[in-house]
């Protein structure tokens, strides 16, 4: 699902349905927050209802939906330019700024109220953090300001492991972290990948993206440099309580073609990626999202595995 | 008797009132849900402390 669709009713009547205010949400990136704090939430080493374990997901996806809502608000301008979003309820007429701004600030409220009902205080403080880095720190102020928006950005998405383990645990852990890390780690080569093909859009709407500031020979060494950082994180993973050989093998075998992918990158000059029509980044972006699903697949496998005697170390 | 013709405004915004409704009983279902949840998980608790205790 796209993070842009739209109603087409909405479109002829100009009035807003359920579905774009859904849509405000960006579920796309919603379903990754979901997903990921699902998986810090089992295998943390602690049970939890499952009526709570789902209401605490819930507020996670909503609170997330939130800065999603919040984003779009705040980057309502260059939204209009960039052909990626300009699709999106606000660009497109269909939602006021005002209305995406009020809708975002209530649904954030209220999933941390609700989460620190259902769970705890240090889980509702996180995803608090949460809304807050990618609202302040990532939206209004990295994002069109330094070229390292992406890598210090990313901080915001590698928080929903750590709130799910803080659901169950009620703190934050060596393992929740490391999951935050691999998280952290794996986004700027996954951002920056897309950047290579997404060739104008950042430009025009003047965001200081590695391509525009340093050129499409940097980020093309800056994904193989960051991919070598993130691939001790990832396998590293498979050493500690939540991880074991199950974790270990698949890996191995995901950062041996993550690393493969990169390397091909980093290799190309622009005249081959302009004649396939840029074929190797676009499969390195979509392999980095197989790559991240993959992981933390793999962490949950692990924890299942754990009550028949094949969980970790 | 007849029922007034409804106005162009709640045809036009039908789907985002049932939207908005059935969200808001979706969350009166998971409060309550929530709390039963909760009360059940004080009375183990309780019971465990008691059984502890002797």
């Amino acid at each position: 699902m796209s993070d842009a669709s739209l109603n087409t009713a909405s479109i002829e009547t100009g009035e807003a349905g359920f579905g774009d205010y859904f849509a405000l949400l960006k579920p796309r990136v919603m379903s990754l927050v979901v997903f990921t704090a699902l998986v810090g939430l089992l295998a943390a080493p602690v049970a939890v209802h499952p009526i709570i374990g789902f209401a605490s997901i819930l507020f996670i996806a909503i609170g997330g939906g939130a800065s999603g809502a919040l984003n779009m608000w705040w980057d309502a301008d260059i939204d209009r330019i960039m052909k990626r979003t300009r699709n999106r309820p606000i660009p497109a007429g269909i939602i006021s700024e005002g209305e995406a701004f009020a809708f975002g600030i209530t649904l954030a409220v209220m999933a941390v109220i609700m989460l620190a009902l259902a769970a705890n205080p240090v889980a509702a403080g996180l995803l608090a953090f949460t809304i807050f880095f990618y609202v302040v720190i990532y939206s209004m102020w990295l994002k069109r300001w330094t070229p390292q928006n992406i890598v210090i950005g990313g901080a915001a998405g590698a928080f929903p492991p750590m709130i799910g383990w803080a659901v169950a645990t009620g703190g934050v852990s060596m393992e929740s972290l490391l999951m935050f890390a691999l998280i952290f780690m794996w986004t700027p080569p996954h951002f920056w990948a897309l950047c290579l093909f997404m060739k104008s859009d950042y430009k025009e709407a003047g965001v200081p993206m590695l391509t525009v500031t340093h050129g499409r020979r940097a980020t093309r060494v800056h994904i193989l440099v960051y991919t070598l950082f993130l691939i001790p994180v990832a396998i590293g993973i498979g050493f500690t309580g939540i991880g074991g050989p199950v974790y270990l093998a698949i890996a191995v075998l995901l950062n041996a073609l993550f690393l493969k992918g990169a390397w091909d990158i980093w290799r190309r000059d622009e005249i081959q990626a302009e004649t396939d029509g840029y074929r190797t980044e676009k499969r390195v972006f979509t392999l980095s999202l197989f790559y991240l699903f993959g992981h933390f697949t793999a962490i949950l496998l692990q924890s299942m595995l754990a009550p028949y005697g094949l969980g970790g170390w | 008797m007849s029922f007034p013709e409804q106005h162009e405004l709640h045809k036009r915004r039908f789907g985002r009132n049932l939207g908005l409704g059935l969200a808001l009983v979706a969350l009166g279902v998971l409060i309550f849900g929530l709390t039963m949840a909760k009360q059940v998980a004080r009375t183990s608790d309780e019971t465990q402390t008691v059984q502890d205790q002797n």
